[in-house]
């Protein structure tokens, strides 16, 4: 999948949410969704089980308009974390501009955590992909839970963030940090659209 | 001297909110007490955040529940103003005594005391008084009076002395509110967020917040759809540049950013896609979007994008665009030949241009000026004489003015007195004027060309024809009768020429209100300008005409032939012309040379019928005048001599 398509003038920027289960990748985006006007944004496509799991995927499109002459439009996905969907993960991976590790702060999650970060190399890898080539972000969710049960950024950073990659500690439930992760992933991406361009 | 209450001042106009509460509370309990509660009282604050207001409210509700209160308002300005004027006039004590006697003094804008000395003392004795009379004072300022430059400690001090209170600058929730009174009081309705979205940006004062509505209210009586969000962040200009409203200034907001995310963030993308796409793709791509939204083909700018390097994308630019704008060129041309040709699709694209030019080519050499007047009516060999002159006299007056003072000018008179001539000889004229295009033509003709054009469907190609000329010369204009379509598209060519001040000239065989089958606006038209006749021909314009005629046929015109043929009964000038057909025609037949002898053996002898028929030498002025497309049935059959003239002259 192209980026930038020089001859229809479009830029598409694919997103993809990724992390272990109940993490909060669909609260990001319905975060996302609820603040992008109305005439901007695509029907949220969410697959959801009936208790409220991510089953397939959540598709987001934003439609920026016309940038720099370019008609911009970023899509959100998420995968389902529960690990019995590996299958459905490395589908929506499939051509991914950037991914957002979406980390649950609970300090009990870590193994779980850590766990999705590894699916996330190996399925990019299936793909041909190398980890340290793809832009990532890491958002480090459920901070507005009490101290004593979660981990601080600095200790996830530690934990979690072996590339140094620009991390962001999140309420996404009430909108804290979702901005910025998707600013600073899309900043990663677009960034790659001059070199990519270029090649 | 004193300034009116503005009567839309009240406190019911004035929106509350916490930063001018205690401002308003204070201000509504001087109203209720005044003198006696808080006294003087102070009210300062930045520009536009209700000083003025407050203190007319003041006035309002204290004249309310006090009619008989002497309540004055004016500005420090107008209060020096007066102050002179009365020390001009010798009044100063007059003066005094009008102010000591208000029971409350309203007086704003007291900032400007700076530097004014006398006015200070006199202030400050005035204070004093109505302080000691029990009576209310009220002072606004755009800041406390410890800091007006250069103010007396004693006016300090006797202004601080009362209750000094300021007016903040509304909070979210207030400008809200405002906008959203303002909004009711003008009528205007907003979709839901719109007027939030307004009170989001921090203006620093509410007349800016007036004038976002009024903005908003401006836009959305322009555009007919009622303004969303997103627009009206546009037009008030704050469209991504991340104003938060509810960030600082109201604490009852969740805690989390409750802006515009979405704004900031798409500022964000565009700063960085303005840095990832290199400088010329996105000058390529703004051109496109710029020409594809005038509705361009945009092919041409849009391969650009495909090259690796900007070579040459400049240049390209610029042949687009100079492309482009000869596009417009030729459709603006071709719009004025025929404004259907102008909108195909060709002319929207500069890949075709060659195309666009060639197309222009056509319409140009198809859109041929309107039929021209015949050249073989020159105004030189029209015959004048007492029958035609005040014919003439319009026709040359027509020609030094065209359009100004005759017009219409219609010439009225029987069959062959020379109305086609004089009406191609006008027209000869006038197209020797700059820049003159002359339709000139029968109105058969003229029918004709309106059938096909409605045949070809190309009616509007007819129109844009005739509208361009600047002058209208119709012959024979009684054949319009019963032709009702004709009748319309004339009508309105003839108010459109007309209102240009372009000349119309017509014939006719009689006046315009006699003839049949015209329609009445078009007869009460014609009636509107000039109509002049043209009467039969004395023996001395037939002379004269005959003279022409024979030179036009290179016979001498020797005198006895003159005079015989001008005695001879002919009612027009083309009967004339048929008389020297007739003999210059059995002359050639004979082999003989035309005279007054052969004259009279032709026409009161046997006519020689067939020779007649035979020399082709069709040269009545009627049928030359078909070069210029008249050709009439009428006039066709003004070949032949008519039988009447025939059994006169058989019996002669």
């Amino acid at each position: 999948m192209s980026l930038v398509n020089f001859t229809s003038r479009e830029i598409t920027c694919k997103i993809v949410y990724y992390g272990p289960g109940r993490s909060g990748k669909t609260t990001n985006l319905h975060y996302v969704y609820g603040r992008v006007p109305e005439s901007r944004r695509g029907r949220m496509v969410s697959l959801a089980t009936q208790t409220d799991r991510t089953l397939f995927f959540d598709f987001l499109p934003i439609d920026l308009g016309q940038i720099s002459g370019f008609a911009t439009r970023f899509q959100l996905y998420t995968v389902p974390g529960q690990v019995y969907y590996n299958a459905t993960r490395r589908l929506v991976l499939q051509g991914a501009d950037g991914v957002v590790f979406v980390g649950d702060s609970q300090a009990r999650q870590l193994d779980e955590n850590l766990e999705s970060l590894q699916n996330l190399q190996s399925n990019l890898l299936e793909h041909g992909v190398d980890v340290r080539t793809v832009p990532v972000v890491m958002q480090y969710n459920k901070q507005d839970l009490p101290r004593e049960l979660i981990l601080t950024p600095a200790e996830l950073d530690d934990a979690l963030n072996f590339r140094g990659v620009p991390s962001f500690a999140a309420d996404a439930l009430h909108g804290q940090g979702v901005f910025e992760t998707l600013k600073a992933i899309s900043e990663l991406v677009l960034k790659r659209l001059a070199a990519g361009s270029a090649a | 001297m004193t300034s009116a209450l503005n009567p839309k001042f009240t406190f019911e106009t004035f929106v509350v909110g916490a930063a001018n509460r205690l401002a308003v509370t204070a201000g509504r309990t001087v109203a209720e007490n005044p003198g006696s509660a808080y006294n003087p009282l102070f009210i300062y604050s930045g520009s536009g955040l209700g000083k003025t207001h407050l203190l007319m409210a003041i006035g309002h509700s204290a004249k309310a529940l006090a009619p008989q209160l002497n309540i004055e308002y004016l500005t420090l300005d107008e209060y020096v103003e007066a102050f002179h004027a009365a020390i001009a006039a010798g009044q100063g004590d007059a003066f005094r005594r009008r102010f000591q006697n208000v029971d409350a003094l309203l007086v704003d804008d007291v900032q400007f005391l700076t530097n004014r000395k006398e006015m200070q003392a006199e202030l400050l004795r005035l204070t004093e008084a109505l302080q000691q009379a029990g009576h209310q004072i009220v002072l606004t300022s755009d800041r406390p009076p410890a800091e007006i430059a250069d103010l007396d400690e004693r006016l300090i001090s006797r202004f601080s002395g009362g209750l000094v209170v300021d007016i903040g600058i509304p909070d979210y929730e207030t400008r809200v509110a405002i906008l959203r009174r303002k909004a009711e009081e003008r009528g205007a309705r907003f979709q839901p967020g719109v007027l939030e979205a307004a009170a989001g940006v921090e203006f620093p004062n509410v007349r800016e917040l007036m004038g976002s509505l009024n903005r908003l209210v401006a836009y959305q009586a322009v555009n007919d759809t009622p303004i969303n969000v997103e627009a009206a962040r546009q037009v008030l200009g704050v469209a991504g540049s991340g104003e938060q409203g509810a960030g600082s200034s109201a604490p009852t907001a969740a805690p989390a950013p409750t802006g515009d995310e979405f704004s900031q963030f798409l500022t964000d993308v565009t700063t960085t896609v303005g840095k990832a796409v290199e400088a010329w793709r996105a000058r390529v791509a703004e051109a496109v979007l710029r020409w594809e939204g005038e509705g361009y083909r945009t092919g041409r700018l849009e391969r650009l994008l495909d090259q690796d390097t900007p070579a040459a994308v400049d240049e390209a630019i610029a042949t687009y665009i100079h492309d482009v704008e000869r596009l417009k060129t030729l459709e603006a041309e071709v719009a004025a030949f025929d404004p259907q040709a102008a909108g195909e699709k060709v002319f929207r694209d500069p890949e075709r241009l060659a195309e666009a030019e060639a197309a222009a080519a056509r319409v140009r050499d198809g859109a041929a000026p309107p039929p021209a007047p015949s050249a073989a009516f020159p105004l030189d060999t029209y015959a004048a004489g007492s029958a035609n002159e005040v014919a003439l006299s319009a026709a040359r007056a027509v020609i030094d003015a065209p359009g100004k003072k005759y017009n219409p000018l219609v010439l009225v008179g029987k069959s062959g007195l020379g109305k086609t001539h004089l009406l191609n000889a006008i027209g000869l004229e006038l197209s020797k004027k700059k820049g003159a295009i002359v339709a000139c033509l029968s109105t058969q003709a003229f029918v004709d060309e309106l059938i096909a054009a409605i045949d070809g469907n190309r009616v509007d190609w007819w129109r844009a024809r005739y509208r361009r000329a600047t002058a209208l010369l119709l012959d024979d204009i009684h054949l319009l009768a019963g032709k009702d379509r004709t009748q319309e598209e004339l009508f309105n060519l003839f108010n459109q020429l007309l209102d240009a001040d372009r000349q119309l000239v017509f014939t006719a065989p009689a006046h315009p209100n006699t003839l049949q089958g015209l329609e009445e606006r078009i007869v009460s038209r014609l009636e509107g300008g000039l109509v002049a006749e043209i009467g039969e021909p004395d023996r001395e314009l037939r002379r004269d005409a005959l003279e022409r005629i024979l030179s036009q046929h290179k016979v001498a015109a020797e005198p006895a032939l003159l005079d015989y043929l001008a005695d001879r009964p002919a009612d027009s000038v083309r009967s004339l012309t048929g008389l020297v057909q007739r003999v210059t025609s059995a002359a050639a037949a004979q082999d003989q040379h035309v005279s007054a002898g052969l004259a009279r053996e032709v026409l009161e002898g046997q006519p020689p019928a067939a020779a007649r028929r035979t020399t082709g030498l069709r040269t009545s002025g009627l049928v030359v005048s078909s070069a210029g497309g008249v050709r009439s049935r009428e006039k066709m059959v003004w070949d032949w001599p008519s039988a009447a003239d025939r059994v006169i002259e058989d019996l002669r």
